[in-house]
């Protein structure tokens, strides 16, 4: 039971982010802790893509004499596409948090909610 | 031949014009080039579709790298139909963009709104067009991001927290499709769709496979704003500028149902996602649910476009019933409506645009006699109201009519009742609004307002008779939607 | 092509037609008060002069079919001429010239708003009636139901007040719910086991269903055609009467009533075929739904103090009548529901004439407010004794022919019950039509009536033609037979 824990680590700890991550998404009121979470959620995917990659006792692949076993390159790839767009999204959460700020006078969820119903 | 690189160029096109547009001076030279892009990108569409429309399919690959190693195009029947659904329903947006974004959106932003429409115009044909499942989710990203853009420029402040919370729905979906993808790379070492459909079946024991499969629902049910994970659409339509609303209630929604398609047939196949995992079980109750509740939310609507959009939540319910049903018959009538409805909705939202470029608000109070001061637009209102209710004659009762027989076929009566019932819902909801248009007087703010500028009505009346055209000689969508859906469940 | 068919197919079109272009006509020319009364009346006068020459082309040109175009599956919009057919579209185009004349008299006399409107529906509605009439197969009869349904809520709803928006809403809520709910349920039922939706002598479901299934076919039919009004669907009838007299006058005596019993006629005849229906006794319950309806809605007649329900009520009451005919479906009785068709169309818009007439001269609505009026307005109360006594069943006026058919055919259906229920009905409708009449000329008057004259001529001329009419029919009723023998059922 331990080893199995033990040796998929990795993906433990993923989870672990990932729970850690939605939670926070799902039970913060502050616009800015939401994008905090979402980051976090999205971390823990990443590192789930990245360890996938990994092989034992494997190098980077570059052709040289002497190593033949390599990682897997193409997560990472994929990866380097993926912070892009995570930082791209947290970019326009930003923005829209600080707009919302302008706005509203307030960045926390149950007040804004509250303001918009008084609006109706 | 330059028309072999149609299939990246549909993509390209777009992206490239993209930036150029937020380099232009003012409004109308963006306008411009993004109409002409869009027109561009519907002409190669087009000619997509002429090349696969018996079934033929079309494969690109990126730089010449051989699939499964580099990333491929591939185009068949159904990509190419919603290729040239989303194109059109584009052209004709940016065609009428003009006026509402001068009214609507600050003089300082126009280019840069004309940028994010080509970027999130990009990004949905992108995921029609690629055969990568990594590519898709990029460009599902793209289209996100840049739909949230546009939609938190809207002019109300509740369209700042209406994006928000798309943006925080629409990563997390985003987020699921990409584990989705991981666990399959993980399982099966390739990227690509028909690779992918070739080897999923070795491992379609795994509980890993499993797990990647029901990710990949749950994150493109979100971008579907199926029920129960449609909350943040209802805002995200009625407080975007009127273009957003417009293109986003005819195609986002419709690429994710694409999607859909391209995960359960071609990816996992019929087998996996309908004998194994019992897709239909889970499928046809959400879908029953969001169809009888967002008929009923959608009668109690103050505002015609949050009403519109809760019954876009309905409407995506029966193409996702016609998924469930399980059979060839009900993945046509799936696949019909989502070609009748992309114009139907277009329509609507469309004359809401003609209305509040004049009346300047889409609340149901506000409408009143809005049939004697702006009757051309009134006029297309009840005539996409019928359609969307699926009175004959119109494209909506096509649909239904599919959608009904293959229920039939499954000898499900009860459903084939629900979907009468609530049919019945949608003459309420619509009825309320014609009411309000032509059995009252005229309020004082509504006095010497005139009809819609003739660009803007002439692009709405587009779309209605389109609407009529398809009710009327249905053969061009139920031809493709039957090609299609032979394609997918081989 | 043949020359027969040529003109057939010219003359079909025409009907249908010629109401379209006048509707246009009178859309185009709005402004013009006199020149759209012109075109109403110039519209009606061409729709009876096609019509007639419909008649003239003799029984070769029957039952052949005339495609328009095909929406879907290979089932078109096609157009048929038979004698029931032609029998409803020569009362319906009849009766509407002289109701033309009516609605100018009776709109300017009282004063009403929106002529164009008002008329271009009246002209759609009338395209739509002709569609009904000349259909060849269920599903273009759906579709001219529906367009009938719509083009006549207007008509409804005129007014404008709540009132009128309420009941127009109870009219469109029934008619369209129980057209969605049950009869498109039964036509998508029908193809799905026959595969066809043609109207074929003899009918197309025999043997295709179990004798239970075939009752519960039958049922949703019947009940699906809300315009037929059996209870408990029959609701939409006395709230139409919010509509201006003549509207209630044709559509709710003449054009809708009688579309909805037309369609049941013909679903029993080509449909379900006679045979197949007495053989299996599918049609019992709804034997006596009707006989229900038919006593039931003469009961509730008698309570109605105001005129135009009591009328209402009194046309549940004949509708079950010829619903009953063709339901017991033998030859003499399907025979004395087709007469009954006509004759009580005559006698019921000459009576709904005459309330208007009372209406435009007195303002009075209530039967208890109309004593003494027979003196002051001896033509119309003398048209209204007329038309009481030609639907009460007596000679020599037309509605003795029709009766004595139906109690015949109950006979000949060995249903002595059914027969004696129309007697019962019989001496209802004398207590609840004749007392009008007689207070009329009998009683003295409540107050001073010197100022009370009668109604403009334009009012009074065509109920005394209508009154005449049912006085001929009793003398022309015999041709109509031996017309109608052509549908040869035996």
């Amino acid at each position: 039971m331990f080893e199995l824990i033990a040796n998929q680590y990795n993906y433990w700890i993923c989870i672990l982010l990932m729970m850690a991550g939605l939670y926070i998404v799902i039970d913060h009121t502050n616009l800015l802790k939401k994008l905090i979470g979402l980051n976090i959620f999205q971390t823990s995917v990443f590192i789930l893509f990245i360890s996938m990659g990994k092989v034992d006792g494997g190098t980077a692949p570059i052709l040289e004499e002497g190593y033949n076993v390599f990682s897997n390159p193409l997560p990472h790839v994929l990866i380097l596409t993926a912070i892009v767009v995570s930082i791209a999204t947290t970019a326009v959460g930003l923005a829209l948090v600080v707009n919302i700020n302008k706005r509203f006078q307030s960045i926390d969820e149950q007040e804004l909610e509250q303001i918009e119903l008084e609006e109706e | 031949m330059i028309a072999t690189h149609y299939p990246i160029l549909q993509v390209v096109i777009p992206l490239i014009a993209a930036p150029l547009c937020s380099l232009l001076p003012r409004s109308k030279l963006p306008w411009l080039l993004a109409t002409v892009v869009a027109w561009i990108a519907f002409a190669i569409s087009i000619s997509l579709m002429l090349q696969v429309k018996d079934g033929g399919t079309l494969s690109y690959e990126l730089g010449s790298w051989p699939a499964p190693w580099g990333i491929q195009y591939y185009i068949d029947t159904i990509g190419a139909f919603v290729l040239v659904l989303v194109t059109a329903i584009a052209s004709i947006t940016l065609l009428a963009s003009r006026q509402l974004v001068e009214n609507e959106i600050d003089s300082s932003k126009h280019s840069l709104f004309y940028t994010a429409f080509l970027l999130c115009l990009t990004g949905l044909l992108g995921i029609v067009a690629t055969g990568d499942a990594f590519n898709v989710f990029v460009f599902l990203e793209i289209s996100s991001l840049a739909s949230y853009a546009m939609i938190a420029m809207g002019d109300n402040r509740k369209a700042l927290t209406a994006s928000y919370e798309y943006l925080i729905m629409g990563t997390i979906g985003a987020t699921f499709i990409l584990i989705g993808i991981g666990l399959l790379y993980m399982q099966t070492g390739t990227l690509n769709m028909l690779d992918l459909k070739a080897r999923i079946h070795e491992v379609d024991s795994f509980r890993s496979i499993h797990a990647a499969f029901a990710f990949f629902t749950v994150g493109i049910c979100l971008k579907l704003a199926l029920f129960p994970l449609h909350h943040w659409l209802p805002n995200a339509y009625a407080y975007a500028p009127s273009v957003v609303s417009i293109f986003l209630a005819a195609t986002a929604t419709k690429v994710a149902l694409y999607l859909l398609y391209r995960v359960f047939y071609t990816i996992f196949g019929f087998e996996f996602s309908f004998d194994l995992l019992h897709l239909g079980y889970i499928l046809l109750p959400l879908s029953i649910i969001a169809i009888v509740m967002s008929s009923f939310t959608a009668i109690f609507q103050p505002g015609v476009k949050r009403l519109l959009a809760y019954s876009s939540l309905g409407q995506i319910g029966y193409m996702t019933m016609g998924i469930a049903l399980e059979t060839k018959a009900g993945l046509i009538a799936s696949i019909i409506h989502l070609f009748n409805h992309a114009f139907i909705k277009g329509a609507l939202f469309m004359c809401m645009a003609c209305l509040l470029s004049r009346i300047h608000s889409t609340r149901l109070v506000h409408l009143a006699g809005a049939g004697r001061v702006m009757p051309w637009t009134s006029a297309a209102f009840v005539l996409g109201g019928l359609a969307l209710i699926g009175v004959p004659l119109t494209s909506g009762f096509v649909s239904k009519w599919y959608l009904i027989l293959a229920i039939l076929e499954k000898d499900y009566w009860w459903l084939a009742v629900i979907v009468l019932f609530t049919s019945l819902l949608s003459v309420i909801y619509i009825w309320r609004v014609i009411e309000q248009m032509y059995f009252r007087e005229p309020n004082e703010g509504c006095v010497g307002i005139k009809e819609a500028s003739p660009l803007l009505l002439a692009c709405t009346w587009v779309m209605v008779l389109m609407t009529l055209y398809f009710g009327i000689d249905s053969r061009y969508p139920i031809e493709m939607a039957t090609v299609a859906a032979q394609a997918l469940l081989e | 092509m043949s020359d027969l068919s040529q003109s057939l197919q010219i003359n079909i079109f025409a009907s249908i037609l010629v109401p379209v272009i006048g509707a246009l006509l009178i859309f185009a020319c709005a402004r013009f008060r006199g020149l759209i009364e012109l075109l109403f009346v110039g519209t009606a006068l061409c729709l009876l002069a096609v019509t007639i020459s419909i008649v003239n082309m003799g029984p070769e040109a029957f039952y052949q079919s005339i495609t328009l175009f095909t929406i879907i599956d290979s089932i078109p919009i096609a157009f048929h001429v038979e004698p029931l057919g032609i029998l409803y579209a020569c009362v319906a185009s009849g009766l509407w010239l002289v109701t033309t004349i009516y609605a100018i008299g009776y709109m300017n006399a009282n004063k009403e708003k929106h002529l164009a409107r008002f008329y271009m529906c009246f002209c759609f509605a009338m395209a739509a009636v002709m569609g009904i009439a000349y259909s060849a197969n269920l599903l273009t009869l759906f579709i001219f139901y529906e367009l009938l349904t719509l083009s006549t809520y207007p008509l409804v709803a005129h007014k404008g007040t709540d009132d009128a928006k309420a009941g127009a809403r109870v009219y469109l809520g029934i008619l369209i719910g129980t057209s969605i709910g049950f009869l498109l349920m039964a036509i998508l039922w029908t193809w799905s086991i026959t595969g066809t939706l043609d109207f074929s002598v003899g009918g197309i479901l025999e043997n295709e269903l179990p004798d239970g299934l075939l009752m519960l076919l039958f049922a949703l039919y019947a009940f699906g055609i809300g315009k037929a009004a059996l209870m408990p669907f029959h609701r939409w009838l006395p709230s139409a009467m919010v509509a201006p007299t003549p509207v209630s006058a044709l559509l709710h005596a003449v054009a809708v009533v009688k579309a909805g019993v037309f369609c049941v006629l013909k679903i029993t005849v080509y449909v379900f075929g006679i045979d197949v229906l007495t053989n299996t006794g599918a049609n019992s319950p709804i034997i006596w739904v009707a006989t229900a309806t038919m006593l039931l809605a003469s009961l509730v007649a008698l309570q109605q103090d105001n005129l135009k329900a009591r009328l209402a009520y009194s046309t549940v009451s004949q509708l079950a009548y010829i619903v009953l005919g063709a339901v017991l479906a033998t030859s003499t009785s399907i025979m004395g529901s087709s007469l009954h068709l006509a004759t009580h169309a005559v006698g019921k818009i000459t009576l709904f004439f005459c309330a208007g007439a009372i209406y435009t001269a007195t303002k009075k609505t209530l039967v208890s407010d109309m004593h003494g009026l027979g003196r002051v307005m001896p033509f119309t109360f003398a048209a209204y004794t007329i038309a009481a006594i030609s639907i009460i069943g007596l000679p020599p006026l037309a509605g003795s022919w029709s009766k004595w058919f139906l109690i015949d055919g109950a006979i000949s259906a060995d249903r002595l019950i059914i027969a004696i229920a129309f007697l019962v009905s019989t001496i209802l409708n004398i207590i609840y039509l004749m007392p009008i009449a007689i207070n009329g000329f009998m009683l003295k008057p409540k107050q001073a009536s010197s100022d009370i004259h009668e109604a403009p001529f334009a009012v009074v001329m065509p109920l005394c033609v209508t009154a005449g009419l049912c006085l001929v029919l009793f003398f022309l009723l015999p041709y109509v037979y031996d017309f109608l023998l052509l549908l040869n059922l035996r």
